[in-house]
C-alpha cells in the first residue's frame, strides 16, 4: 500500500525528516511513536501533501504510484486520509456541505456518479452512529467552536464518510477522555479491513490498547530508530523515551 | 469634445428649455458650483484613490447628456427578475418614467416639482440635504441636471410586505451616455419599507451614472435599503445615498457590488434623534479591472445612537477596492455606540485595496471601535479542504462563499437574497 524510502524533508531551512523508511501493507495497522518534536506530524503532513514542507530526498509509493507527484486533493482522491492533529476551524462552511462536496469530488475522480441527497443522508446517518456524533454538530460551521473532542470525532466521522484506503491519524487521542477515546477507536476498528491500512501517530501508548497495532515504530530526530511489535509500545510506556534517546545518542 | 464643453452645451440647452422651472435657480447655482469644482481629481481629499477624471476626459469620450426631462425610443424594457414587489419604479436613461412603473395606492409617487407643491416642508427639509456632506463637483452636477426627479412618500403606518424596486435602465447602444437620476424618499412615522436600487444597461458604449438618492426616515419607522451593482465594465457609477434619521427609527443598508467599471458609492447616515439605530453592510466582490470605492459617513448628532458598519471585499485580477468609513460623534452625542469593521481578501498580486477608518469624536462618553484587515485566503483552511479531496477551485469557492455570506445574509427580502446568491455562485463557479 505505502512504501516510504529514504524520505528527507525540511521546512524553511530546518531539516526535520532525515531518511524515513517504512512499508505498510494492506490490512495492517502501524503506530508511530516518539517524543514531541521528533517529526511525527511532519511525516503525516508530507504524506498528505502540505506544501510548506520541502522533500529534499527520497520517494514514496502509494498503491505503486509516485505519491509525491500528486496534489494534496489527488492524494485524498487516491485514498489517502489525514486526521489532523489540529483540525482547522472554517467559519461559514457548513460541515455537512463540506463533507458532501468532499465525497462527491472523490467519487468524480474515481469515475462514480455523485451521491444524491437521499443516498448521502442515508450514509451520513449510518456513519454518525458509528462515531456517535450529533446531527446538530454537523449543521454548524466546520469545526467552529467545537470542543477538542468534537473536532477529533469529526475527523473520524469524515474518515468514515470518505472510506480511505490509508488513514493517518495524527494524535487523534490527544484531548480525548476515555469514553471518547473508545468511541474513536471503535470507529477505526469497525472500518478496518484487509483492503485498507491505518497509520496511528501518537506519543502515548494509551490509544494502542484500543487500536491494536501490528507494528510499532519509534521516530526520533526525523528517523525511525526502532521498530517492533505492539510490545515495543509497552516497553516505551514503562521506560519512557529516555532510553531511546540514550541509545540514539550513541549511534549519532 | 472636452467634457466641460459638453456639459456647458447641455446646460445651455437646459436653460433655454427650463428657465421657467421652479427649480431653475437651484440648478443654476449648482451649475456654478460645478464649474468651480469640476470633476474631482485625485487631489481632492475624498477622491484620492478613485479616478473618474480619466473616464470623462478620455480622448475617446463623447458622452451624450440624456435630456433630463424626456426619454424617447423605449420599446422593450427588461423586466425585473422578481415576483414579490410592492412597487417597481423605473428610471430610463436617468429619467423617472411613470408609465413603465408599477405603482400602488398606498405609496405616493410623483415628481419632485409636484412634491414641492404638495409637500413643501419635506422638500425644504430634505431635498439637497446631502450636499452638506458631499461637497464635490459630481454632487453639484447631479443637482444641476437632475430632471423632474422622483419623489416617493411612504405614508404613516404603511407596512409593505414586499420591496419597492427602483430599476435604473440605461441605453448606451449607439452613443456614450451620461445620466443623473435623483430621488427623494420620505418614510413617515411608523411605516416599514424595503427599498432596492438596481441597474441594468443595454449597449456597449461607455455609460456613466451620477446619482443622488435622499431618504428621510421619521419616528418609529423602519427602512431597509439595498443597492445591487452588477454591470458590465463599460458602466461607471458615482452614487450618493443619503439617509436622514429624523425621528427615533431603524435603518438597515446593504450595498453589494459585483462588477462594473469604476464605481463610487457614498452612503451617509445622519442620526438626528436620540436612540437612532443604523446598520450598514457592504460586499464588493471584484475582478478584472473593476474599481469599487465605498465612502461611508455616520454622523451622530444626538445622544444614545447605535450604528454598526461591516464591509467585506474580495479582490481578484487587477481590481481595486477602496473603503473609507467616517464616524462623527458630535459633542452633544453622548453615549454613542458606533462600530465599524472592514475585511478584505486579495486573491491576486495585481489586485489592490485601500482602507481607511476615520473617527472624529467630540463627546467623551462614547463607545466606538473600528478595525480593518487585509489578507489572502487562509492557507491552513485551503489545505484542510484539499486534504479531503476538494480541488483548488472548489476549495477557494467554498471559502469565498463563506466570507461573502456574512454580508449576503443581511439581505432580508428572500427573493432578492436568492438572486444575489445565484449571481455570486455563478461568479465563483460554484455550481455542482
Ligand atoms: N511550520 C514550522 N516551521 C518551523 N519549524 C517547524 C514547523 N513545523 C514543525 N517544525 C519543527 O519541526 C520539528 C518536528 O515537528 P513535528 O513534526 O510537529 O513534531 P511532532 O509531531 O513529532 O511533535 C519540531 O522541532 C518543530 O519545531
Ligand atoms: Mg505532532
Amino acid at each position: 500500500m505505502l512504501q516510504i524510502k529514504n524520505l528527507h524533508a525540511k521546512i524553511e531551512d530546518k531539516q526535520i525528516l532525515n531518511g524515513i523508511n517504512l512499508t505498510i501493507n494492506a490490512g495492517e495497522v502501524h503506530a508511530i511513536m516518539g517524543p514531541n518534536g521528533s517529526g511525527k506530524s511532519t511525516l503525516a503532513n508530507v504524506l498528505a501533501g502540505r506544501s510548506d514542507y520541502e522533500v529534499t530526498a527520497g520517494e514514496v509509493l502509494f498503491k505503486d504510484k509516485d505519491l509525491l507527484s500528486f496534489s494534496p486533493e489527488d492524494r485524498a482522491r487516491e485514498g489517502m486520509f489525514l486526521a489532523f492533529q489540529y483540525p482547522v476551524e472554517i467559519p461559514g462552511v457548513s460541515t455537512t456541505n463540506f463533507i458532501k462536496t468532499a465525497v462527491n469530488e472523490i467519487r468524480k475522480y474515481q469515475g462514480e456518479d455523485p451521491l444524491d441527497a437521499v443516498a448521502f443522508l442515508k450514509m451520513m446517518k449510518e456513519k454518525m452512529k458509528l462515531v456517535n456524533i450529533d446531527q446538530s454538530l454537523l449543521s454548524r460551521s466546520l469545526n467552529e467552536g467545537f470542543s477538542g473532542g468534537e473536532k477529533k470525532r469529526n475527523e473520524i466521522f469524515q474518515m468514515a464518510m470518505l472510506e480511505p484506503s490509508l488513514a493517518i491519524l495524527d494524535e487523534t487521542d490527544s484531548g480525548l477522555d476515555i469514553d471518547a477515546l473508545r468511541i474513536v477507536a471503535n470507529g477505526v476498528n469497525t472500518l478496518r479491513n484487509e483492503n485498507n491500512a491505518v497509520l496511528v501517530v501518537t506519543h502515548y501508548q494509551r490509544l494502542l490498547d484500543y487500536i491494536v497495532p501490528d507494528y510499532v515504530h519509534v521516530l526520533y530526530k526525523g528517523r525511525i530508530v526502532k521498530s517492533g511489535t505492539k510490545e515495543l509500545a509497552l516497553e516505551l510506556e514503562a521506560n519512557g523515551y529516555d532510553f531511546i534517546k540514550q541509545n540514539v545518542g550513541e549511534i549519532a | 469634445m472636452e467634457f466641460n464643453q459638453l456639459i456647458q452645451d447641455a446646460f445651455n440647452s437646459l436653460t433655454q428649455e427650463q428657465s421657467e422651472d421652479t427649480f431653475f435657480p437651484i440648478r443654476q447655482k449648482a451649475y456654478e458650483n460645478f464649474q468651480r469644482q469640476g470633476i474631482p481629481t485625485s487631489k481632492h481629499e475624498e477622491w484620492k484613490y478613485t479616478r473618474i477624471n480619466s473616464i470623462v476626459n478620455n480622448a475617446n469620450a463623447a458622452f451624450n447628456f440624456a435630456t433630463p426631462f424626456k426619454v424617447t425610443g423605449i420599446e422593450n424594457i427588461p423586466a425585473l427578475p422578481f415576483t414579490q414587489t410592492a412597487l417597481q419604479l423605473v428610471f430610463v436613461d436617468g429619467v423617472f418614467y411613470e408609465e413603465l412603473s408599477m405603482l400602488n395606492d398606498t405609496v405616493e409617487v410623483c415628481s419632485m416639482q409636484q412634491a414641492s407643491v404638495r409637500y413643501p416642508d419635506y422638500i425644504k427639509k430634505h431635498a439637497g440635504h446631502s450636499s452638506r456632506y458631499i461637497k464635490d463637483g459630481m454632487q453639484a452636477l447631479n443637482t444641476a441636471f437632475a430632471g423632474n426627479g422622483l419623489f416617493v412618500l411612504v405614508p404613516k403606518n404603511t407596512v409593505l410586505d414586499a420591496p419597492i424596486y427602483i430599476h435604473h435602465i440605461t441605453r448606451s447602444v449607439a452613443n456614450q451616455l451620461f445620466v443623473q437620476p435623483r430621488s427623494l424618499v420620505v418614510v413617515e412615522e411608523n411605516a416599514q419599507v424595503q427599498l432596492v436600487e438596481m441597474y441594468s444597461n443595454e449597449g456597449t458604449q461607455e455609460c456613466f451614472t451620477n446619482q443622488v438618492t435622499e431618504i428621510a426616515v421619521y419616528d418609529q419607522a423602519r427602512m431597509e435599503y439595498y443597492k445591487l451593482q452588477n454591470q458590465a465594465s463599460h458602466c461607471h457609477q458615482v452614487g450618493t445615498t443619503h439617509i436622514q434619521q429624523v425621528g427615533k427609527c431603524f435603518t438597515h443598508c446593504v450595498t453589494i457590488t459585483l462588477s462594473g467599471g469604476t464605481v463610487r458609492n457614498n452612503l451617509n447616515l445622519v442620526l438626528e434623534a436620540p436612540h437612532n439605530e443604523g446598520h450598514m453592510y457592504g460586499l464588493y466582490l471584484l475582478d478584472g479591472q473593476t474599481h469599487a470605492d465605498n465612502h461611508t459617513i455616520v454622523d451622530n448628532l444626538a445622544p444614545d445612537c447605535f450604528s454598526n458598519e461591516f464591509y467585506k471585499g474580495i479582490m481578484d485580477g487587477k481590481s481595486n477596492g477602496v473603503f473609507n468609513g467616517k464616524i462623527f460623534v458630535r459633542q452633544i452625542a453622548q453615549k454613542t455606540n458606533a462600530y465599524q469593521s472592514n475585511k478584505n481578501v486579495l486573491l491576486s498580486d495585481t489586485a489592490q485595496v485601500n482602507t481607511k477608518p476615520q473617527l472624529e469624536i467630540f463627546a467623551d462618553d462614547v463607545k466606538c471601535s473600528h478595525g480593518c484587515t487585509i489578507g489572502r485566503l487562509d492557507d491552513e483552511a485551503m489545505f484542510y479542504l484539499k486534504a479531503r479531496g476538494i480541488g483548488d477551485k472548489k476549495a477557494k469557492a467554498l471559502l469565498l462563499h463563506a466570507f461573502a455570506e456574512e454580508i449576503v445574509e443581511q439581505v432580508k427580502p428572500e427573493e432578492l437574497k436568492k438572486y444575489i446568491e445565484n449571481l455570486i455562485n455563478e461568479r465563483l463557479e460554484f455550481g455542482e
